[in-house]
């Protein structure tokens, strides 16, 4: 069962070749028997698990099913779940049970699909490498020698090990796509305001979006139909009306106009990566698109302006973690200042310590003009290349990374090279666009992902080129040995 | 040296909203501790906020209210800084771009001179919780009823030079926002609040001198004994060459004097940014023309309108156009009784006088305005004098009924009828002779004195009830 992807389940469910409760005892097997190896989740779910599958499967039964009723679901621990551990990879957060579920989780559950568990991020989703959790550092399913990628690591890691069959995920600057890519599967970042963000943890306000991860582009639709829509209780939540995004899966790439940004493909880029994405273009061409070279000129102020403006939002957005009313508080506090301070510090790790830092500074009197006001422009102005790039292509493509995935610990002291990884990611959320990571190929055995980017609002185009390419490829399907998985 | 005293307020008036300005949750004032907060207001993780329209229609009035220019887009920022009663360790406010521009407000001083006070601009906030530093065993406790209650921000410009000022300010402002509906006023419950900006210049100087700032003083009478003495603590200060330090001060109304509170050079650096999580406030020209026609005619309006329609003093007017109730008492009164002069008396004098008196409000009166009136009404129509049109006011008070009820079940009808007026006048002629001796020998000056005498015997005989216009003239034929 769990070699199959959604939609296989979801008939399976259907033409009851098995139970949602024998398909969820699977996947709470798996992961007693696996995840030791990958550290992909927090907290597993098991007892109601299986009774949220009694509940599908009675539903399932009644032929009042949705295409997602009984489907086990695994659900990044930034995203608030009722009455369960939600920790946002934080010391900070150790304690915190939620007593409201995020809109996502209730999508989720009115639509009958079951929480499997919370899966490993980096802490309060800052890092491309999931080695900065309070809960320990997830591994790569292809070699747990390597980083799964970050902030979702844990969600990648689950559904490329098979411990899940989807996953959800945020993406800020990149944290779907890259270990999507460095896992060797499938996710997709929506348009800015597609997925409500309500009760998904805040790292940086008006770059958070919520996506999902799974083995096919036909799996992320059918997740997708579930997450998006208008949510009233978040006010940056979109208006627009949803799509069925399945529905447009099939249609042929004739006349498709693909625009290769020049900036994503020089220097920086991994030789072998790169021979791995112009191979994948080379098959979406064939399918009929046409390649035009592009440049987004302004792609040289990306990292410098995500680095202004996210860490900006998040030391604000962080500042509720503050010892008064719930998480971590420090002992015996002789005072306010000492209950602030030794709160903080003991209850965030260095990277978030890093970039609350930051952010402070960069909003500072006196140095405002200088950092988050320019950011701001330049902000702007990485937008308008992505707008005036649609002028003359449908959607465009590149690398997800620079590189397939790196050695745990390889870069963990270096924030600057760390940052580099997201060089090719950041500026579509900057530009509020949807993205996605397709799987492209190996490169010594590790996974490579191929990058398309859409218009806003234009997730059924980029699912319907990943569908047409997965319908053609088979990188989607190969699964990781290590570990004892087949 | 002559000091002139410079003075900027900032009022920070809560809104009559239903519920928080983010969040769904209610206002009622006084409610038990922490049970109007909902997961919102206690900044729990992934809760957002959600703008109140109905906050941003009330600032858009009080704009409109003062002609001044409305933000067509106005935006939120973070105020950010650490306290255990703001859950976000941010405010949300507005910094840059506020809901609420440039604009005039009129104030009428007790000698009935008029001054232009300019408003430098309104904006939207949130109010912040409460700390309690009692009752915790050293501890301090917080409640966040109060986190995220809706708050209009008005700021003057120093265009306010005296104590008397800053009070007809506050008292016009709080008549402005009252009749507008968009808030209680109540400051005592902290719907309005007010910051001193003072500072003194010697007469004559353009520059304005150093200022110091008073912290939420919350009543009007705290305000003038406020600047009264921070103008005294400033002058002494510089009379003796010394120099003001810009800090911020606390009224204690129990020791009556300010204190500082912290000093500006170590206060927060509040990172002012535009807060993510919500839109811009973006409106239209229609929006605001719409809620234009709902506002209601505005204090000065009024007063000016009383003065012409009614032939009222300035003074008058001012009081009875002084709150909405209070004016919409005085014209059903006029509507009830067609006096305006006289209606304006007895509203001011006997109404207000036993309001006053019972510290009530105009909307607690057990009298309404038809009831009152009525009465007036019986003394046009010489039903009953003035006098007993006191007594009748009195019962009315006590709820005995309305006027003609009262002076039917008490008797009180003036007597006019022109038969029993003229015994009555016999009765007094025949039973004091010797008066009438006097009054016939008197010359004229005289004479008008020994009839108010043969008046006053009258009226006792008749308990007050014989029409004096007519004893008048009774007496004077029968006399002559």
């Amino acid at each position: 069962m769990h070699e199959q992807t959604v939609a296989q389940l979801a008939q399976g469910l259907r033409d009851k070749s098995f139970t949602s409760v024998e398909l969820t005892r699977a996947y709470l097997q798996r992961i007693s028997e696996l995840d030791q190896n990958y550290n992909a989740f927090i907290t597993v779910n098991e007892e109601n698990a299986l009774n949220a599958a009694r509940t599908a499967d009675q539903r399932l039964a009644s032929g009042e099913a949705t295409p997602l009723t009984g489907i086990p679901v695994a659900h990044k621990d930034i995203f608030c779940t009722r009455g369960m551990l939600t920790s946002c990879g934080s010391k900070m957060l150790g304690n915190f049970v939620p007593p409201y579920d995020a809109t996502v989780i209730s999508r989720f559950n009115e639509a009958g699909a079951i929480i499997l568990g919370k899966t490993n991020l980096d802490e309060f989703a800052m890092g491309s490498s999931n080695e900065n959790s309070h809960y320990g550092p997830v591994k790569n399913p292809w070699d747990t020698s390597l980083v799964p990628g970050g902030s979702s690591g844990g969600s990648a890691a689950a559904v490329a090990a098979m411990l899940a069959p989807a996953a959800t995920g945020t993406d800020t600057g990149g944290s779907i796509r890259q270990p999507a890519a460095f896992c060797g599967i499938t996710g997709l970042k929506p348009t800015y305001g597609r997925v409500s963000r309500l009760g998904m943890i805040a790292y940086a306000s008006s770059l958070d979006q919520g996506g999902p991860l799974a083995r096919t582009a036909q799996d992320c639709a059918l997740l997708l139909n579930t997450m998006a829509g208008h949510d009233p209780l978040d006010s940056t939540s979109a208006v627009n009306a949803v799509e069925d995004y399945t529905l447009s899966l099939n249609k042929n790439l004739q006349g498709l106009k693909i625009g290769l940004p020049r900036e994503y493909f020089g220097e920086g880029l991994d030789s072998a990566t790169g021979e791995q994405v112009r191979a994948a273009l080379k098959e979406l061409e064939a399918q009929g698109a046409s390649l035009v070279d592009i440049s987004l000129p302004n792609s040289d102020l990306t990292i410098p302006a995500y680095y202004i403006i996210a860490p900006a939002e998040a030391s604000t957005n962080l500042s509720r973690f503050d010892g008064v009313r719930y998480g971590h508080r420090c002992a015996d506090p002789e005072n306010l200042h000492d209950l602030y301070t030794r709160t903080r510090e003991e209850g965030f790790g260095d990277e978030v310590k890093r970039r609350i830092l930051v952010g402070t500074y960069a909003l500072s009197a006196g140095y405002y003009d200088a950092y988050y006001k320019k950011a701001q422009q330049a902000r702007r102005l990485i937008k308008n290349d992505f707008m005036d790039a649609f002028e003359r292509v449908d959607i465009i493509a590149g690398p997800t990374t620079p590189g397939p995935a790196f050695g745990l610990g390889a870069k963990s002291d270096d924030p600057i090279a760390m940052y580099l990884e997201d060089v090719y990611t950041l500026a579509v959320n900057l530009a509020g666009l949807p993205g996605m990571s397709v799987p492209a190929g190996f490169v010594d055995s590790k996974p490579v992902g191929l990058q398309l980017i859409g218009p806003h609002f234009g997730e059924a185009q980029l699912l319907n080129v990943a569908h047409r390419f997965q319908q053609a490829t088979d990188w989607h399907t190969r699964s990781p040995q290590a570990g004892g998985v087949v | 040296m002559q000091w002139e005293t410079v003075i900027g307020l900032e009022v920070h008036l809560q809104l009559a909203t239903k519920s928080k300005i983010f969040s769904g949750s209610s206002i009622t004032f006084g409610a038990e501790a922490n049970t109007q907060a909902s997961a919102v207001d206690l900044a729990m993780p992934g809760m957002l906020p959600v703008l109140n329209e109905q906050a941003v229609r009330m600032a858009v009035m009080f704009g409109l209210g003062i002609g001044a220019n409305i933000g067509m887009r106005s935006v939120f920022d973070r105020k950010n800084y650490f306290y255990p009663d703001l859950p976000k360790g941010y405010q949300i406010s507005q910094f840059a771009d506020p809901i609420v521009g440039e604009g005039q407000f009129e104030i009428q001083l007790e000698d009935g001179s008029i001054r232009q006070i300019g408003i430098t601009r309104a904006h939207l906030e949130e109010d912040a919780g409460k700390s309690l530093h009692e009752d915790f065993h050293g501890m301090s406790g917080i409640d966040l009823n109060r986190a995220g209650t809706p708050l209009l921000e008005i700021v003057s410009e120093p265009d306010i030079r005296s104590s008397e000022e800053a009070v007809a300010y506050l008292k016009a402002m709080h008549s402005l926002v009252t009749y507008l509906g968009i808030s209680d006023g109540n400051m005592a419950e902290g719907s309005m609040r007010c910051d001193i900006n003072i500072s003194l210049r010697p007469v004559g100087q353009v520059e304005y001198g150093t200022r110091a700032e008073i912290k939420n003083v919350n009543s009007f009478r705290f305000v003038e004994r406020a600047i009264r003495h921070e103008v005294e603590r400033q002058a002494d200060i510089l009379e003796d060459g010394g120099k003001i330090v810009q800090e911020t001060r606390l009224y204690d109304a129990d020791r009556d004097e300010t204190r500082p509170m912290r000093s500006k050079e170590v206060a927060n650096d509040y990172r002012y940014f535009p807060e993510p999580d919500l839109l811009p406030i973006v409106i239209d020209e229609a929006y605001v023309a719409a809620i234009g026609k709902t506002l209601p005619e505005l204090p000065t309006a009024k007063r000016n309108r009383f003065i012409k329609q009614y032939s009222l003093s300035a003074y008058d007017a001012s009081v009875l156009a002084g709150s909405r109730a209070l004016a919409d008492y005085y014209e059903t009164v006029v509507a009830a009784c067609e006096d305006a002069k006289i209606a304006a008396n007895w509203v001011q004098v006997e109404l207000l006088g036993q309001l006053n008196k019972n510290e009530q409000a105009i909307g607690d009166s057990p009298v309404t305005a038809n009831q009152l009136g009525g009465l007036i009404a019986r003394i046009l129509d010489n039903s009953i004098s003035g006098k007993i049109a006191k007594q009748v006011f009195e019962a009315m008070w006590q709820g005995e009924g309305t006027a003609d009820e009262i002076i039917a079940a008490k008797g009180l009808q003036q007597v006019s009828d022109t038969g029993a007026l003229e015994a009555m006048v016999d009765e007094v002629i025949a039973a004091n002779t010797a008066q009438v001796e006097q009054y016939q020998a008197a010359d004229d000056a005289k004479r008008k004195k020994l009839l108010g005498f043969f008046v006053g015997q009258i009226m006792k005989a008749s308990k007050g009830q014989a029409n004096p216009q007519m004893i008048n003239q009774l007496l004077a034929k029968k006399l002559a």
